[in-house]
C-alpha cells in the first residue's frame, strides 16, 4: 500500500498497550454515531443496504442534480462529472468522475455526506446508489440495466484505478 | 460581508460601530485630533483601529459557501496574523456550533470508543505551537501562463497563528489504539462533513486537538469549537469544526484527497497523499501593486516558512538574479511557523528585478518556477512552491513578473 504504512503499524503496537490514564469520555450513543456521516472505505466497508439503478438515478438526477452540474453532468455551478478520459496525459486534462476518480466508493460517500450542495444529507441510501450509478453510467463505466448496492459497487472499476503514486518528493533540486 | 470584500459603506459602518468599544490606548488619537474632546471610553472587545482597512480578498463565486479568501500579506507585521484575517477555504459554508452541545467521537479499531465533550477536552494537558497554516492550492495559479499580480492574490493562503490543544496521541492513548489500526479517518460537522484520511504515524507524531487560536477560542471560520492541527500539512488535512476521530485499517480515499488535492504529473498519474507544504517565500514589500515614494534607503521584508522545519537560510536578489545576500531573520525562528527576513536595500531609481529564496533545514533550497514545471509539468494544480519575483520599476511602481 502507500508507503508510511510500515512505520505505522509500528507506531500503532506500541500505542494499543495502553490503558486510559485520565477516564475522560463515556461510549458514543447510537444517536452520536448515527450523527456523523458513514465513510465508506474503497472495499466497500461501511455501505449500508439498499440498491438504485441507472434508470432511477437519472430521474432524481434531473430533480436533484442537473440545474447545478447540468441534465448530463457536463457541469455548469457545480463541476463537470463526465468525460475527459484519455485526456489526463495530454496539457488540457479533463479531471472528472469518470476520467479521474479512482474508486466508486468515494462517489458513494462524496455524494451522501456533501450533495446535493445546498442539501446535503438529504439523499436516502437507495438515492445515493441511483445517483452513482447514473453519474456511473454517464461516463460509460456501468451499463444502462446496472444496478448499485454494497456488492456491486466495489468490485467497480474505475477506468484510473491505477493512476494514483506515492509521494516522491522532495522531487526538484 | 461574510465572504466579499466589504464595501465603502460597509466599512463606514464598521467604523461607526467600533466607536462605542475603542480601547483606552487610542484616546491619543481623538486627542491629537481635538484635545477638548473626550476619547471613547472602555469597552469589553477590542477593535482595530478606524483606520485600518486591511481586508481578506475573497474570489467571485456562485456558490460563496465553498471558496476561499486569502490574507494581506502585504499588510502583515511580525509572524503572527490576526485570527480576523486568517485565510479560509471552506466547501460548504461555516457551521454555527455550541460548543456546549458539540462532541468528538472517537471510534472504530479502538478499545474504548469514547465520546468526548470540549469541557473534557479542555481538562487534557494542552500545548501551545506558533505554526504556518498553507492551503495546499497557495499560489495554484502560478502553474499557469498568467501569474499573480499581487501577494495577497497569489501567495495568501497562508497565515501564521498560534496554536493551543490536546496532542492526538494522548487522546488516542485514552482510546486505546488496536494494533491492526494505521489510519485516522477525520470528519468535520460542517454541512458537507469534509473528511479526510491521515495516517496514524503523524496522530502520534504532533497532531493537535486544538480549541485555542491567538490566545482566545479559535474563530469559526477556523473551525471552532475544535480542529485537527497537522503541523506542517497542507491546509485541507487540518479538518475544522472536528467531531468524528475513526481508527481504521485503510485510508479512504475521500473526494478530496483524490479529486481534490492530487497532483496530475505529465506522464498523466497522480502523486496522491502528498501532505507536506515544502520550503517557500516572498516578498511581502516591496510588493506587486505597491509604489516606493521616492528613491532610498528601505527595509525589505518578507515570510518564509517550511512545512518540514525551520527555516536556514532565506537568500534575496535585487539584481534580477545575477547575485543573491542572505537576508536577516527575525526571531523567533520557530520550526514550521512563519519566518519574517529582512533586508536593508536602497532603490536607486533603476528598473530591476527583486525575489526571495528560502532553505529549510534540511538543506532543501525553494526552486525557480521552470525548475518546477521541468519535473511537474504545469497540471499538479497544488504544491507550488516557486520563486516569486516582482519587478520594481524606475518610477517605483512594483509589478508582478510573468511566468
Ligand atoms: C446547488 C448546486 C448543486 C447541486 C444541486 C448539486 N451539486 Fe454537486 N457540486 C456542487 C458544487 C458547488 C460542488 C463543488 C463543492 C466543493 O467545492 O467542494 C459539487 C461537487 C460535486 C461532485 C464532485 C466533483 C469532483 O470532481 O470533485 C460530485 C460527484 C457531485 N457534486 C455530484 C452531485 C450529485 C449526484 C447531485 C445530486 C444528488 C449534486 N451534485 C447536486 C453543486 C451542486
Amino acid at each position: 500500500m502507500w508507503k508510511v504504512s510500515a512505520i505505522l503499524l509500528a507506531a500503532a503496537a506500541t500505542l494499543s498497550a495502553q490503558s486510559p490514564r485520565y477516564g475522560v469520555g463515556r461510549p458514543p450513543t447510537p444517536e452520536e454515531i448515527r450523527e456523523l456521516r458513514s465513510a465508506i472505505a474503497p472495499d466497500g466497508t461501511g455501505l449500508p443496504e439498499g440498491t438504485g439503478t441507472v434508470a432511477a438515478g437519472r430521474e432524481l438526477f434531473a430533480a436533484q442534480c442537473a440545474r447545478c452540474h447540468g441534465p448530463t453532468g457536463e457541469g455548469d455551478v457545480g463541476a463537470r462529472l463526465v468525460g475527459g478520459q484519455g485526456t489526463l496525459r495530454t496539457p488540457r486534462p479533463l479531471k472528472t468522475v469518470g476520467s479521474f476518480w479512482p474508486y466508486a466508493t468515494t462517489l458513494w460517500d462524496y455524494i451522501n455526506r456533501a450533495m446535493p450542495f445546498d442539501r446535503p444529507g438529504l439523499l436516502e441510501p437507495p438515492e445515493v446508489y441511483a445517483a452513482v450509478a447514473y453519474v456511473l453510467n454517464l461516463n460509460g463505466i456501468i451499463e444502462e440495466n446496472g444496478v448499485m448496492d454494497a456488492t456491486s459497487l466495489p468490485k467497480v472499476k474505475m477506468p484510473n484505478r491505477d493512476g494514483f503514486v506515492a509521494d516522491p518528493r522532495p522531487d526538484v533540486r | 460581508m461574510k465572504h466579499g470584500r466589504p464595501n465603502r459603506r460597509q466599512l463606514l459602518q464598521m467604523g461607526a460601530a467600533v466607536g462605542g468599544s475603542l480601547l483606552a490606548g487610542q484616546k491619543a488619537l481623538a486627542l491629537e485630533t481635538d484635545p477638548r474632546k473626550l476619547g471613547q471610553p472602555l469597552g469589553p472587545y477590542g477593535e482595530r483601529s478606524s483606520f485600518e482597512k486591511a481586508v481578506r480578498w475573497t474570489r467571485e463565486s456562485k456558490t460563496p459557501e465553498t471558496g476561499s479568501s486569502f490574507t494581506p500579506l502585504h499588510d502583515s507585521v511580525g509572524i503572527l496574523t490576526p485570527s480576523s484575517l486568517h485565510y479560509e477555504r471552506h466547501h460548504s459554508g461555516i457551521p454555527t456550533i455550541d460548543p456546549a452541545k458539540h462532541r468528538l467521537v472517537v471510534h472504530g479499531l479502538v478499545d474504548r470508543p469514547l465520546s468526548l465533550s470540549m469541557a473534557e477536552i479542555r481538562r487534557l494537558p494542552s500545548l501551545t505551537r506558533i505554526l504556518v497554516l498553507e492551503c495546499g492550492g497557495n499560489s495554484g495559479g502560478e502553474w499557469g501562463a498568467t501569474t499573480g499580480t499581487d501577494v495577497q492574490r497569489s501567495y495568501g493562503l497562508v497565515s501564521g497563528s498560534e496554536w493551543t490543544g490536546v496532542p492526538l496521541s494522548l487522546l488516542l492513548a485514552e482510546a486505546g489504539v488496536q494494533p491492526r489500526a494505521s489510519w485516522v479517518i477525520a470528519e468535520g460537522a460542517d454541512a458537507c462533513r469534509m473528511m479526510r484520511s491521515i495516517p496514524l504515524a503523524k496522530a502520534m507524531e504532533n497532531s493537535l486537538l486544538a480549541y485555542g487560536q491567538n490566545g482566545e477560542a479559535m474563530r469559526p471560520a477556523q473551525g471552532y469549537p475544535l480542529r485537527l492541527i497537522n503541523p506542517g500539512w497542507e491546509g485541507n488535512t487540518n479538518v475544522k469544526w472536528l467531531h468524528s476521530l475513526k481508527l481504521t485499517d485503510q485510508p479512504y480515499m475521500a473526494r478530496d484527497e483524490t479529486s481534490k488535492y492530487s497532483d496530475l504529473m505529465p506522464d498523466g498519474k497522480a502523486r496522491i497523499f502528498t501532505y507536506a507544504m515544502e520550503a517557500k517565500s516572498v516578498i511581502t514589500f516591496p510588493s506587486g501593486g505597491q509604489t516606493l515614494p521616492t528613491r532610498g534607503l528601505y527595509e525589505l521584508t518578507g515570510l518564509a516558512w517550511s512545512g518540514r522545519g525551520r527555516i536556514e537560510r532565506v537568500e534575496v536578489t535585487t539584481n534580477g538574479g545575477r547575485t543573491w545576500v542572505k537576508a536577516e531573520l527575525q526571531e523567533p525562528r520557530l520550526p514550521i511557523a512563519l519566518t519574517r527576513f529582512r533586508l536593508a536595500w536602497r532603490f536607486d531609481g533603476q528598473d530591476t528585478i527583486i525575489a526571495s529564496r528560502a532553505i529549510d533545514e534540511t538543506g532543501y533550497v525553494q526552486p525557480t518556477r521552470a525548475a518546477l514545471i521541468a519535473v511537474r509539468g504545469t497540471n499538479s494544480n497544488y504544491h507550488y512552491n516557486g520563486i516569486k519575483f516582482w519587478n520594481v520599476r524606475a518610477d517605483g511602481r512594483v509589478t508582478n513578473v510573468e511566468g
